[in-house]
C-alpha cells in the first residue's frame, strides 16, 4: 500500500451509473409488460439484464483496476469495510421480512383462522395444523422433509464455509496454491448445493405436489428457499470472480478486501441457511 | 469551532461538459443540486395531484374527477411526496452539506452517489407513467394494502417496481452517508463535535438501511400474490391480509422518522445561529434522536388498532408510542431553551424554524391523541389522521426543508435569499397551511372518512375552507421558486463566507458559493 495516499480517492466522472439506471428502468418496465402481456415484455426485460451485465462488468472492472493500481489508501479500504457490513445488514433485514411473515403466519394468523368466529362461520373444520395450504385447499401435498437433501445441503454449506476460511488463510500466508484450491472447492460445494436445490424443487413439483401455489406453506417455502438460493447464486458468482482474479495474480496478503467481502457474504448466506433449515424444513 | 483552512485551488469541474457533466458527475455538490431540483419537481407534481383532490372536495357530490381517478390521485400524491419529494430533498441536503460540515473532500463513494440519484428518474417515470397505462395508476392508497392492491391493473406493478428501484437508491444513498460520516471526518472532528444535522442523518441512514429492505420484501410478496399464485395475503390459502400491514408498517413507522429526523437536524442548525447561542443540550439532542430511532421499531401496529388485534397488543403499541413523546419533548424543550434569552433575529430561515416548532408541536400532540387506542378507533381513517400527518410532514419536514434551503442558499448560490420575498413566502405558506389543514381536524372528529371523493352535506363548509387554503398554499410555493431562481441567477446581495452573523461550522469557512472542490486537504478541527 502506498503510504503517500493520505488523500481520499475521489473517482473521475463515470458513465456506468447511468447505464445501471437505464438497465433497471428496462428491467422494471419489461417485467411489468411481460407480467401483463402488453408489448414486447421479455425483449425489454432481457435487454435490461444485458445492460445491467455490461454495467456490472465495466464498473467492477474499473474498481478492480483502481484497486490493483494502488489508488485506494487505508481510508478507502475502511470505507469498503463499513459499507459491506451495512450492505449485509440490509440483506439481513430483507430476509427478516420473509422470516417475520413466516413466524406471523405460523404462530398467529393460521391459529386465528382455525379458531373462534373464523372457524365457526367461515372455515368449518379447518384445523390450522402446520404445514397447511389454507382452509380452501382442495389437494393434499407432502411437506419437504428435513433429513434428506436439506440436511446434506447444510453439511455442504458448512463445509464450504470452512474451505473458504482455509483459502483465506492461504492468501494471508502467501500460499497461492492453498488459496486457489480452497476457493475452487468452495465454488464446487456452492454449485453442488445449488444443484441439489434445483433437484429438490423438481422433486417437490413432480412427487410431492408441492408448488408455489400450494397455499401459504408453498408460498413461504419457495419464497424463503428461493431468495436464499438466489443469494447463493450471487455468492457463487462473486467467488468465481475472486477465483479468476486469483488466477490473474490479484490480491496481496495485506490488500484483498474484495476477497474478504465475498467471504463475509458467503458466511452470511450460510447463516441464513441454518435458520432456514431449522424453521422452514425441520420444525 | 476553529479550523485551519488550506488554500482552495482549482475551482472548476473537469470532465465532460453540458448534459454529460450532470449525468456522469461524481461531485457531491452537483449530485446534491440534482437531488434538490428533482425533489422540487416532484413536489410540484405531487402538489398538483393534491390540488386536484382538494378541487374535487370543494363541494359535496362528484364534480371534477371520476372516483377511480380520485383514488389514483390520493395514492400517487402520497407515494410521490414521500418517496419523490421529501426523501430526495433531505438526501440533497445531505449531499451538499455533510461533506462540507465534516470537512471531507466528497462522499465516501462518489460514483455510487451518482447512481443513487440517477435511479430516481427511472423510478419517477414508472410511478408517474402509471397514470397513462390501461387501468391507470394504483388506487390502493400509498400504503398499497391488499386485497385491493392485489386487484389493481398494471399501474400497480409499475408502482411496485418503482418502489424497488427507489429502495435500491435509498439503501445505497444511506450506506454512503453512514460511511461518509463514520470514516471521512476531518481530524479532530469527534463524534460529539459532529454538527447535529450530520448526527440526525447518520441515524436516519441507519433507519433507511434497516427498513427499506423490509418494504422491498412487502411489495415483493404483493407481486407474487398478484402474478405467481402465492397466498401470503389471501386467507383462503392460509395467509392473512393483515400480515401485509404488519410488514408494511414495520417499514412505515421508521419511515416517518426518516422523514422527520433530518428536519430536526436542520432546525438544530438554524436556531443557534439566529438565537446567537450554542444549542442547548447538544448531547441530549443526540441521545433523543437515537432513542426515537430505537423506539420507532416497536410502535408500528399503532397504525392498525382497528384490525382486530388482541387488546394486549393494542396496549403495548399504545404505551410504546406514547413513549416517543418523551425524546421528542426533549428536542422541543431544547430548541425553546436555546432561544431563551437569546439575541434573536428573524431572518427567513429563523422564521421557518420557529414556525416549524409551533406547527410541528401541534402535529406531535395530535399524534399523541392518535396513539391512544380507544380514541384512535374512533378517528381511524378519518380526516383527523390526514390532518395529523400533514401537520408533521408538511409543517414538520417541509417547513424544515424550506428553512434549510434559505439557510444554506448563500452557500449554494453565493447570494443571500431575498428577505422581502422570503418573508412573504413564509407568511403566505404558514397562514394558508393552517387554513388548509386545521379544519381537517374538525372534519375528522365529526367522522368524515378519508380517501372518499364525496361526502355528506354537513362537512361542506370546512371542506370549502380547506380547498381555498390548499390553493393558497400551492400558489405560495411559486414564491419560493422565485427566491431560488433569483439567487441561482446571481441576483441579490452577495454572500460572505460566513453568510449569517453567528453561523458556526466548517461549511461557513469555505467561500460562498462553495467552490467545486472543497477540503481536498482536510481541515483540522480543534
Amino acid at each position: 500500500m502506498n503510504p503517500s495516499l493520505d488523500k481520499y480517492f475521489v473517482p473521475e466522472p463515470s458513465k456506468y451509473p447511468i447505464f445501471g439506471s437505464i438497465a433497471l428502468l428496462l428491467f422494471g418496465a419489461g417485467a411489468v409488460m411481460w407480467l401483463n402481456e402488453v408489448g414486447p415484455g421479455p425483449i425489454v426485460f432481457f435487454l435490461g439484464i444485458a445492460v445491467l451485465i455490461y454495467m456490472l462488468f465495466g464498473w467492477f472492472g474499473q474498481v478492480v483496476r483502481e484497486s490493483e493500481g494502488g489508488k485506494y489508501g487505508k481510508r478507502v479500504d475502511a470505507s469498503f469495510r463499513w459499507s459491506m457490513g451495512w450492505f449485509i445488514f440490509s440483506e439481513v433485514m430483507f430476509f427478516a421480512a420473509f422470516f417475520g411473515a413466516l413466524f406471523y403466519i405460523r404462530v398467529l394468523s393460521v391459529p386465528w383462522l382455525a379458531s373462534g368466529d373464523n372457524e365457526a362461520l367461515l372455515w368449518q373444520g379447518f384445523t390450522g395444523n402446520w404445514p397447511t395450504a389454507g382452509p380452501t385447499a382442495a389437494e393434499t401435498f407432502t411437506p419437504m422433509g428435513a433429513w434428506g437433501i436439506p440436511a446434506l445441503n447444510t453439511l455442504i454449506l458448512l463445509t464450504s464455509g470452512a474451505t473458504l476460511t482455509w483459502a483465506h488463510h492461504g492468501l494471508i500466508k502467501g500460499r497461492r496454491d492453498q488459496l486457489r484450491n480452497g476457493l475452487l472447492m468452495t465454488i464446487l460445494l456452492g454449485l453442488t448445493f445449488l444443484g441439489f436445490q434445483i433437484y429438490e424443487y423438481f422433486h417437490a413439483y413432480a412427487d410431492l405436489n408441492l408448488r408455489l401455489t400450494t397455499g401459504i406453506y408453498g408460498s413461504t417455502f419457495f419464497m424463503l428457499t428461493g431468495f436464499h438460493g438466489l443469494h447463493v447464486t450471487i455468492g457463487a458468482i462473486m467467488l468465481t470472480v475472486m477465483f479468476f482474479r486469483v488466477q490473474a495474480g490479484h490480491f496481496r496478503p495485506d490488500h484483498h478486501f474484495a476477497f474478504e467481502a465475498t467471504a463475509w457474504y458467503w458466511h452470511f448466506v450460510d447463516v441464513v441457511w441454518l435458520i432456514l433449515f431449522v424453521v422452514v424444513y425441520w420444525l | 469551532m476553529a479550523a485551519v483552512i488550506p488554500d482552495q485551488s482549482h475551482d472548476h469541474p473537469h470532465g465532460p461538459s453540458g448534459l454529460m457533466r450532470w449525468i456522469t458527475t461524481t461531485n457531491h455538490k452537483d449530485i446534491g443540486t440534482m437531488y434538490l431540483i428533482f425533489s422540487f419537481i416532484m413536489f410540484l407534481a405531487g402538489g398538483v395531484m393534491a390540488l386536484a383532490i382538494r378541487a374535487e372536495l370543494f363541494q359535496p357530490g362528484l364534480q371534477v374527477v371520476a372516483p377511480e381517478f380520485f383514488n389514483q390521485l390520493t395514492s400517487l400524491h402520497g407515494l410521490v411526496m414521500v418517496f419523490g419529494a421529501i426523501m430526495p430533498a433531505f438526501v440533497g441536503f445531505a449531499n451538499w452539506q455533510i461533506p462540507l460540515m465534516i470537512g471531507a473532500s466528497d462522499m465516501a463513494f462518489a460514483r455510487m452517489n451518482n447512481w443513487s440519484f440517477w435511479l430516481l428518474p427511472p423510478a419517477a417515470i414508472l410511478l408517474i407513467g402509471s397514470f397513462f397505462v390501461p387501468g391507470g395508476a394504483t388506487g390502493a392508497g400509498w400504503t398499497l394494502y391488499p386485497p385491493l392492491s392485489i386487484q389493481m391493473g398494471m399501474g400497480m406493478d409499475m408502482a411496485i417496481f418503482a418502489i424497488h428501484i427507489m429502495g435500491v437508491s435509498s439503501i445505497m444513498g444511506a450506506i454512503n452517508i453512514v460511511v461518509t460520516i463514520l470514516n471521512m471526518r476531518a481530524p479532530g472532528m469527534t463524534m460529539m463535535k459532529l454538527p447535529l444535522f450530520c448526527w440526525t442523518w447518520l441515524i436516519t441512514a441507519y433507519l433507511l438501511i434497516a427498513v427499506m429492505p423490509v418494504l422491498a420484501g412487502a411489495v415483493t410478496m404483493l407481486l407474487t400474490d398478484r402474478h405467481f399464485g402465492t397466498s401470503f395475503f389471501n386467507a383462503a390459502g392460509g395467509g392473512d391480509p393483515v400480515l401485509y400491514q404488519h410488514v408494511f408498517w414495520f417499514f412505515g413507522h421508521p419511515e416517518v422518522y426518516i422523514l422527520i429526523l433530518p428536519a430536526f437536524g436542520i432546525i438544530s442548525q438554524i436556531i443557534p445561529t439566529f438565537a446567537r447561542k450554542p444549542l442547548f443540550g447538544y448531547a441530549s439532542m443526540v441521545y433523543a434522536t437515537a432513542s426515537i430511532a430505537v423506539l420507532s421499531f416497536i410502535v408500528w401496529a399503532h397504525h392498525m388498532f382497528t384490525t382486530g388485534m388482541p387488546v394486549t397488543g393494542q396496549l403495548f403499541f399504545m404505551y410504546a408510542t406514547m413513549l416517543i413523546a418523551v425524546p421528542t419533548g426533549v428536542k422541543v424543550f431544547n430548541w425553546v431553551a436555546t432561544m431563551w434569552r437569546g439575541s434573536m433575529s428573524f431572518e427567513s430561515p429563523m422564521l421557518w424554524a420557529t414556525g416549524f416548532i409551533f406547527v410541528f408541536t401541534m402535529g406531535g400532540f395530535t399524534g399523541l391523541i392518535c396513539a391512544i387506542a380507544p380514541i384512535d378507533i374512533q378517528i381511524h381513517d378519518t380526516y383527523y389522521v390526514v390532518a395529523h400527518f400533514h401537520y408533521v410532514m408538511v409543517a414538520g419536514s417541509l417547513f424544515a426543508l424550506f428553512g434549510g434551503a434559505y439557510y444554506w442558499l448563500p452557500k449554494w448560490t453565493g447570494r443571500m435569499p431575498d428577505e422581502r420575498i422570503g418573508k412573504l413566502h413564509f407568511w403566505c405558506s404558514m397562514v394558508s397551511f393552517n387554513i388548509t389543514f386545521f379544519p381537517l381536524h374538525f372534519l375528522g372528529l365529526a367522522g368524515m372518512p378519508r380517501r372518499v371523493p364525496d361526502y355528506a352535506l354537513q362537512f361542506a363548509d370546512f371542506n370549502a375552507i380547506a380547498t381555498v387554503g390548499a390553493f393558497g398554499f400551492g400558489l405560495s410555493q411559486l414564491i419560493f421558486l422565485w427566491v431560488i431562481v433569483k439567487a441561482a441567477r446571481g441576483e441579490g446581495q452577495p454572500a460572505a463566507a460566513r453568510a449569517w452573523e453567528n453561523a458556526d461550522g466548517l461549511e461557513w469557512t469555505v467561500p460562498s458559493p462553495a467552490p467545486h472542490h472543497t477540503f481536498e486537504e482536510a481541515p483540522v478541527v480543534r
